[in-house]
């Protein structure tokens, strides 16, 4: 009882981090995609001021999942970071290069020195979205069992890849939707047009992967298939096409702010859709929840954090992100940080 | 660093040696970014409520200034930071797939605060521009807090695998019966904890002071340089004789709670009364001392206040449950370097108390300036040698006499691991590299501002027969600096 309400707060903290971090990663996809430096200055202006306020709190949600996994369900965690080992490094190492890439881009004021950090952060942006979906496509096959040594075979199989390929696409979606939005919040209304061409074409890229998916892990990854084509999980996902749908269209109507909301949806469900394919495992089909869950005392404790924390941490969480869409949040210019005539006169003359 | 010492040292599988050096590696620079996650904000609120409240421009652009640092300094602490979250499942599954439901709540706390303090932060490095100026203040201010349960946290989780707890073994060697309660508030988490805080506050405190301690030594006498060293270096000047006090207490916690280890840091080889204290000196395997300085009895009487305590030897317990001669020496440099350092601190701070004292004003000797621009890096080097001592002074344990470190490693073989390892470095040095020349960079461009600014504004100036430029030489007298 108690472990099932800790696997539901691990989902939900995997549903915020695709989500939230989901939107970050894809907008440095499309940086990534922004051309060469007189073309793509627009998109990247907007990209770098659109993200900066969120960005660390977007990717925190990552720590979360790691937590809840290893304090809920240790053996969970051990055996995802023994077996996945080398798609995880990769991305921590991707975790690393994109922080600093981005962090380090904006104060830097070298046209030679921003392309490089420009460079690191948008194809790190690609990469470790891509190596987390790949970790993750290979648990669902079942590969992967507690004492499953680390193997190439566990994340380079065909479900992994589509997985990887699937996330990727997704997180542009994301971010070209968000971008879309905040194009039209910053009055940029040449970037709208960009934007939303984009959101239009990643779609189309997600529909095909999934669709390509479908067939892969029919024999491939069959418990997950099964739960994702039956049931409550097909519901699910009926559901996420018909917010994709809908997202497409609210965007042709230059509805941005329902358009978020619709794309948001159309992540979280499929991946609590994945996660109800998976019931009662947490790795197919090895892995139980309540095999896999750790002391009750500290799952209870456990719920007990997370309740104080959504106490805690959702109104501010709120906050932010109204007065980031409100434009509230700006970053410091050069001249604030220069304003500098008054006392600095010299103390002893 | 002591990778061709550690050769000796490493026993355990062939993975165990990569493995270490790894996790030494990415949390010994992590953990110099920690002070200023912890502290910094605290220090820029301070300066910025001065700002506020005296209607003082300098103080705001001050805290300003160290906002535009601590925006490029989070997301650099948060980046390596995750990737020790991640390291302990890549390095140490065996640790967290046995401990992971005992000890692993305090890292949950800190998830949430540091979520919270990521978001307040963003709110501040990002408010400056259109909040209200007193909104913006207050909407910053639990940050300290939150980072104050940020450490709680990881500072819990580091005392339990020190003094564990709260838990039995099961026949097989499972633990049950979790008590999350006296997991998280083990013996040594009290000490650790107030050790911990304090010293990363008068880390972050002697750091920014220090750099415009070097502004000053370079003839920048303006109330700038003085407001921007005044203020952090009060804060670590007041922590550092109260961390002289925690510092040794914390380690008569250890003397009580983890004998071995204390023996490791204080080289004492048999266990004994009328224990003399060595400073520095070498331990070798057969238990004798060579070099250092031998002060008769000492360390029993500051284990214990009496000659007559009795002091428990590395030999009270079977080789294999105790750190090597070569660790405990590793312990005890650190662990010594550590002391001596603080105790210098002592002295400065108490030189700042006096001239504050007696004349409201800042020391005039350039001498003090010297050592407060160094004390901001000798801070950085204990907060090393504090890491190290705890950390090798626990050896062979990862979970202190419950599990080995050889048990908990990944089974990833060692030519991977020494391939991320070297990897990793290249990726820190470059990162660091970038982050301090981007911080460079960012003071200089200041700086150079500045100075524009100065000289613009002096021809118009009424008293302008003095124009603000090249290194006045001597401060005359400093009674007339009449700035604060």
């Amino acid at each position: 009882m108690t472990e099932d309400a800790v696997a539901w707060v691990l989902l939900a903290a995997v549903t915020a981090y695709a989500c939230a971090g989901g939107t970050d990663y894809g907008a440095g996809f499309w940086d990534l995609l922004a051309g060469g430096t007189r073309r793509g200055k627009r998109p990247r202006w907007l990209i770098d001021h659109a993200m900066e306020p969120v960005w660390e709190t977007n990717n925190v949600w990552l720590i979360f999942v790691l937590v809840i996994m290893w304090t809920g369900f240790p053996v969970l965690f051990q055996t995802v970071f023994t077996a996945m080992w080398l798609p995880l490094a990769l991305a921590a190492v991707g975790l690393v290069l994109r922080g600093a890439g981005f962090a380090l881009r904006k104060p830097t004021q070298r046209l030679a020195g921003r392309r490089v950090y420009g460079a690191v952060f948008a194809v790190s942006s690609l990469l470790t979205p891509f190596f987390l979906g790949a970790a993750v496509g290979g648990l669902a096959t079942g590969r992967v069992a507690p004492g499953t040594e680390a193997s190439a075979d566990a994340w380079s199989n065909g479900t992994s890849v589509i997985a990887g390929l699937l996330t990727v696409a997704a997180t542009a979606f994301l971010g070209a939707v968000f971008l879309t939005a905040d194009a039209r919040r910053f009055d940029a209304a040449d970037l709208v047009g960009y934007f939303r061409l984009r959101a239009w074409c990643s779609l189309a890229v997600l529909a095909v992967l999934a669709c390509v998916g479908l067939v892969v892990t029919r024999d491939d990854a069959r418990y997950v298939h099964d739960g994702l084509t039956s049931g409550i999980g097909l519901a699910l996902v009926l559901v996420a096409v018909v917010s994709a749908l809908a997202t497409a269209v609210l965007l042709y109507r230059t509805a941005t702010g329902w358009a978020r909301i619709t794309a948001v949806a159309g992540v979280a469900l499929v991946v609590v859709a994945w996660g109800l394919a998976q019931r009662p495992y947490l790795i197919p089909t090895s892995l139980t929840v309540s095999e896999a869950a750790g002391a009750t005392t500290t799952l209870r404790w456990l719920l007990l954090v997370t309740a104080i924390a959504v106490v805690l941490v959702g109104p501010p969480l709120v906050l932010l992100y109204r007065l980031d869409t409100a434009g509230a949040l700006q970053p410091l210019t050069e001249a604030d940080l220069r304003r500098t005539a008054a006392g600095r006169e010299p103390e002893s003359p | 660093m002591n990778s061709a010492i550690d050769h000796f040292l490493a026993d355990g599988p062939a993975q165990l040696l990569p493995a270490r050096e790894l996790m030494a590696f990415t949390l010994g620079s992590h953990i110099l970014l920690v002070p200023f996650g912890v502290a910094l904000p605290a220090i820029t609120l301070l300066m910025h409520y001065r700002g506020l409240r005296k209607g003082d421009a300098v103080a705001l652009l001050l805290a300003r200034r160290w906002s535009a640092v601590m925006a490029v300094q989070f997301a650099i602490g948060i980046v390596t930071g995750t990737v020790l979250s991640f390291e302990l499942g890549l390095l140490w599954p065996g640790m967290m797939g046995r401990w992971g439901d005992v000890f692993g709540l305090g890292f949950g706390v800190e998830a949430w605060a540091f979520f919270l303090e990521a978001i307040l932060i963003a709110i501040y490095l990002y408010g400056w521009r259109r909040l209200k100026p007193w909104t913006h203040f207050w909407l910053a201010l639990p940050l300290p807090l939150a980072a104050l349960m940020g450490a709680f946290g990881i500072v819990a989780a580091n005392s339990w695998m020190n003094t564990p707890r709260g838990f039995s073994l099961d026949a097989s060697g499972k633990p049950v019966d979790v008590d999350v309660r006296r997991a998280i508030f083990t013996p040594m988490f009290g000490p650790e904890y107030w050790h911990f805080v304090v010293g990363v506050v008068l880390t972050a405190g002697y750091v920014i002071a220090g750099v415009y301690a070097v502004g000053w030594l370079r003839g920048r006498r303006d109330r700038y340089h003085r407001l921007g060293f005044t203020v952090p270096f009060s804060v670590a000047a007041i922590l550092t004789p109260v961390q002289f006090v925690l510092g040794d207490s914390i380690a008569r916690s250890v003397f009580h709670k983890q004998p071995v280890k204390f023996a490791a840091t204080e080289i004492v080889w048999k266990t004994d009364t009328h224990v003399p204290e060595y400073m520095f000196g070498r331990l070798h395997a057969d238990g004798t001392i060579s070099g250092g300085i031998r002060i008769p009895q000492l360390d029993s009487i500051l284990a214990g206040f009496s000659p007559a305590t009795k002091v428990t030897g590395l030999s009270s317990v079977p080789a294999s449950d105790r750190p090597t001669a070569t660790q405990a020496t590793i312990a005890h440099w650190a662990f010594d370097i550590m002391v001596t350092i603080g105790s210098l601190l002592v002295l400065l701070s108490l030189w700042y108390g006096w001239c504050w004292l007696r004349r409201r004003d800042l020391p005039g000797s350039p001498w003090f300036f010297r050592c407060a621009a160094l004390a901001g890096g000798a801070c950085l080097l204990t907060v090393e040698c504090g890491w190290i001592t705890t950390e090798v002074g626990r050896q062979p344990w990862i979970v202190y006499q419950n599990m080995r470190v050889a048990e908990a490693v990944t089974d990833t073989r060692a030519p991977t691991l020494w391939t991320m390892l070297g990897l990793v470095m290249v990726l820190y040095v470059l990162v660091f590299g970038a982050f301090l020349t981007v911080l460079l960079r960012m003071s200089r461009r200041w700086r150079l501002a500045d100075e524009g600014a100065a000289t613009a504004a002096a021809p118009g100036d009424v008293e302008g027969d003095t124009p603000y430029g090249p290194r006045p030489l001597s401060t005359t007298g400093g009674k007339d600096g009449g700035g604060t």
